[in-house]
């Protein structure tokens, strides 16, 4: 038997997964890192994109996460998403829309608009298509 | 017939009475199913923070952070979190009396207290006292509360214990029990103790190792925890505060309906006593003639 890591993944609004994992993979700040059971004690920040949950060889769970923390412990790995979707449920035009609309406003230099909130908004669209695009070419969507 | 008039117009006025604390008792039930949700919802977040909230004050970090530092108590920080709106039973007073037990104590101990209230009843209450320090205070938030409207309150707390002007914070708030009980929590916050140990956590000297820094990260971290441990308490105060007015109102329509009744009941008899005394005055009339 493989060994299995249990994987805890909450968002402010609900549980999105519990269960065991033989491996998960997340964005931390510093590069994408995969957790396997037996991790050392770890903490870090999250960027906004996928955490995949590779339950076994052939099934994997991908998320798309707007950022967060991932804390991990030997047998435990617990991500906390600010907001975090199924990549199933990522509706593609709207993530489109909201890319066009943040470049759109990126591109607006009278500096009325909020250049934080505008640029964090395109990072998380990309991110959300980029998760979409990743998971499409594994297949297992 | 000039009978009972008061009468009258006393059961009209209780049944329009009446007809308040139904719509009232209604609306607070439909507006409890919805906080009750969002309660639900955020629980499992906040649960899931103070679970590594407690595994880091079990690790031996390199980099003391000054939330996980005791220090001699002097002067204390309390974030009171009350509703707007009266109307809900005993609510508010079973929190402001627990806290007062609290306060008395640090009272005798030389302790002062700085407090936030969030909510009108809370400051209206804490306002008045004169051993306290009321340092902050937000109303009107609604039943859609956001992080946003309470990161204000937390930040001069967060910053009086930085600078050493508090030595501990608690939050004091409603727990939500069921609709019934409603249970008034002190809780401490700051500074974070080593609780129970959970499982698949190792029980020998341990460091996490942090990125980017282990002071960004703590930073980032304890704050998130503060703040979703506080907005927790909130959420929670509101599914609170509609159980405790729908039950409540329940109850004034049922005192209502009581009285309505008694109050029949005595006109009726003071109606049928007119009555028969009209009619024995007319047979005594008649037999006279």
């Amino acid at each position: 038997m493989t060994m299995t890591v249990h994987v805890d993944i909450v968002s402010a609004e609900n549980e999105i997964f519990s269960g065991l994992a033989e491996m998960v993979f997340a964005p931390a700040e510093l590069g994408e890192v995969g957790i396997s059971p037996r991790h050392a004690p770890f903490l870090s920040k999250l960027n906004p994109g996928e955490v995949r949950v590779k339950v076994s060889e052939t099934e994997s769970y991908p998320f798309f996460i707007s950022g967060g923390i991932l804390e991990v412990q030997p047998h435990l790995v617990t991500i906390l998403a600010d907001t975090a979707i199924r990549a199933k449920d990522i509706d593609e035009s709207a993530a489109l829309e909201a890319k066009a609309k943040a470049e759109e406003a990126l591109k607006d230099k009278t500096g009325k608009i909020d250049f934080e909130a505008a640029h964090t908004q395109l990072t998380q669209a990309i991110m959300q298509l980029r998760t979409l695009d990743r998971v499409r070419k594994r297949g297992d969507h | 017939m000039a009978v009972g008039k008061e009468i009258r117009t006393k059961i009209g006025s209780i049944k329009n009475t009446q007809k308040i604390t139904r719509a009232m008792e209604m609306v607070a039930a439909s507006k409890m199913r919805r906080t009750k949700e969002r309660m639900q919802a955020t629980r499992p977040f906040s649960k899931k923070i103070a679970q590594i909230i407690k595994h880091l004050a079990h690790a031996n970090p390199e980099y003391k952070h000054s939330f996980l530092h005791k220090r001699d108590v002097k002067r204390v920080g309390l974030i009171i979190i009350s509703s707007d709106r009266g109307l809900c039973g005993g609510l508010n007073s079973n929190l402001f009396r627990k806290t007062i037990v609290q306060l008395m104590e640090w009272h005798k101990q030389g302790i002062e207290v700085d407090v936030c209230t969030i909510g009108t009843k809370a400051f209206s209450f804490f306002s008045n006292l004169k051993q306290i320090n009321v340092t902050g205070h937000i109303s009107k938030i609604g039943d859609t509360p956001h992080l946003e409207d309470i990161v204000g309150i937390i930040n001069i707390m967060l910053t009086a214990y930085e600078q050493n002007k508090i030595d501990q914070l608690y939050v004091v708030s409603n727990g939500f029990v069921n609709t019934m009980i409603q249970k008034p929590n002190v809780e401490r916050l700051l500074p974070i103790v080593a609780g129970e140990l959970t499982d698949g956590v190792s029980k020998s000297h341990w460091d996490y190792i942090y990125e980017p820094d282990a002071k960004q990260m703590l930073d980032h971290l304890l704050t998130r925890y503060i703040e979703s441990t506080v907005y927790q308490g909130l959420v929670e105060n509101n599914a609170c505060e509609q159980a405790a007015r729908m039950v409540a109102m329940k109850s004034a329509s049922d005192n209502a309906g009581k009285i309505i009744k008694e109050l029949q009941l005595i006109y009726n008899k003071a109606r049928q006593a007119a009555i028969t005394q009209e009619i024995s005055e007319i047979v005594a009339g008649a037999a006279a003639v």
